[in-house]
């Protein structure tokens, strides 16, 4: 029996409390895997990997069935590609949490038709484009390393994908 | 639809996937800078996920689950390319292999982003964005070494005429091809191979590297159906270590 009182939005709150364990400042519904949240017999809820080879999903998947618990909800969680995950669904908020974080956001998918533009990523700290691509592979999956000419430090990107 | 022609067509799609990416994977800690060491681990890592994403849909359709796909078969029950199992040798090869393979990988997700099978369907989608990297990056390193040294030259033009017939292996027909080409699950080998030669040639032509005619080319053909060289059973031995030394071991 679900009580009364839960609704699709009430099951978001929750999930803004389950971060991603690689970008602790960004939750799962801002980073945009939370693909849908259905209220049936039971609380189910839809995710998809930003990289299919993403090694945290499972460690995801499960924070989202204990976070959804200590409310004293249960709930199914199917991770599948039926709405692909791209960089254009980091919220807005996300996108700045991302770049308080010291990650340069991803640029607008449609901005680019060549990777090309890649080339000149903005820097976080100084906002400068002045930037060079060291390794469009990172630390994770998802994030590139630039270098920033102005500040002379290096520092990473949020993929666009 | 004809699933005998699907499953075909996902576990020779996942084994490239899996043996590459394990051979991907060696060079992490060996790379011949940093950047190429956490390159080479980060493409290890992809497609060690793609297999998974495609071991999982063989077992949505009835195959057994994706660890036991990955590390119970031995080497003549697998349908790599004999390209993909090809000891990595120097780095020259290495980059060489990855340039003919992904360049064909790309070709064939975004061939099956189209696929009348809705689950490899869905999964193309996703996988062509991240093919975009790879090929890129690929991209970048054979046109910037493809022209830059007489040693850098010589060396990837040795390597580029040992890969060719191995990477052509990657096209060998399958009994099902006019299966799944009817049923619109997929082009064909023949239509892809068309697509990545040309594709070849157009970063090649960019170099001072020379692509050998075609036709004084033979296919290196058998992988598919489980004739391997005598190098994929040491890489499983070694790819199956911990589960044969403690089947319930979780890492």
């Amino acid at each position: 029996m679900i009580p009364e009182a839960v609704t699709i939005e009430k099951i978001y709150q929750w999930l803004e409390e389950v971060k991603d364990p690689e970008i602790p400042v960004l939750s799962l519904v801002d980073l945009g895997v939370i693909t849908n949240v259905f209220i049936e017999e039971k609380v189910k809820i839809e995710m998809t990997p930003t990289f299919v080879g993403c090694p945290a999903i499972d460690y995801m998947k499960n924070d989202i069935i204990d976070t959804l618990r200590k409310h004293g909800q249960e709930a199914e969680v199917e991770v599948t590609f039926r709405k692909p995950w791209s960089s254009d669904l980091i919220s807005e908020k996300g996108k700045i949490a991302l770049k308080k974080y010291g990650l340069a956001p991803p640029p607008d998918r449609k901005l680019f038709t060549d990777l090309e533009i890649l080339e000149n990523a903005e820097c976080p700290r100084c906002n400068q484009t002045n930037t060079e691509l060291k390794n469009p592979f990172g630390p994770t999956l998802c994030r590139a390393i630039y270098y920033c000419n102005d500040c002379k430090e290096a520092f990473e990107q949020f993929k666009p994908v | 639809m004809n699933h005998e022609a699907i499953k075909e067509l996902l576990y020779k799609m996942a084994d490239d996937q899996l043996i590459l990416g394990h051979r991907n994977s060696e060079w992490t800690g060996f790379g011949p800078l940093l950047e190429e060491d956490i390159a080479f681990s980060s493409m290890a890592q992809d497609k060690i996920g793609h297999s998974l994403a495609l071991y999982t849909i063989l077992h949505e359709l009835g195959e057994q689950d994706p660890d036991t796909i990955a590390f119970t078969r031995n080497a003549d029950q697998f349908h790599n390319t004999v390209f993909t199992e090809l000891p990595n040798a120097e780095y020259d090869f290495s980059l060489i292999r990855h340039f003919l393979y992904d360049t064909s990988e790309a070709l064939r997700f975004e061939i099956l982003s189209q696929s009348s099978f809705e689950p490899l369907a869905q999964l193309a989608i996703k996988v062509r964005g991240e093919l975009r990297y790879h090929t890129m990056h690929a991209n970048t390193w054979i046109k910037q070494l493809g022209s830059a040294t007489e040693e850098s030259i010589s060396k990837l033009q040795k390597s580029l005429e040992y890969a060719l017939p191995y990477a052509l292996g990657l096209f060998e027909p399958s009994l099902y091809e006019s299966k799944l080409i009817n049923e619109k699950v997929f082009e064909g080998e023949k239509a892809l191979e068309e697509k990545w030669k040309k594709k070849v040639e157009e970063v090649i032509a960019q170099t001072q590297l020379q692509l050998p005619n075609w036709k004084t080319l033979t296919p290196h053909y058998g992988g598919r159906i489980g004739k391997h060289s005598e190098h994929l059973q040491p890489l499983l031995d070694e790819m199956s270590e911990v589960l044969r030394i403690d089947p319930t071991a979780e890492w």
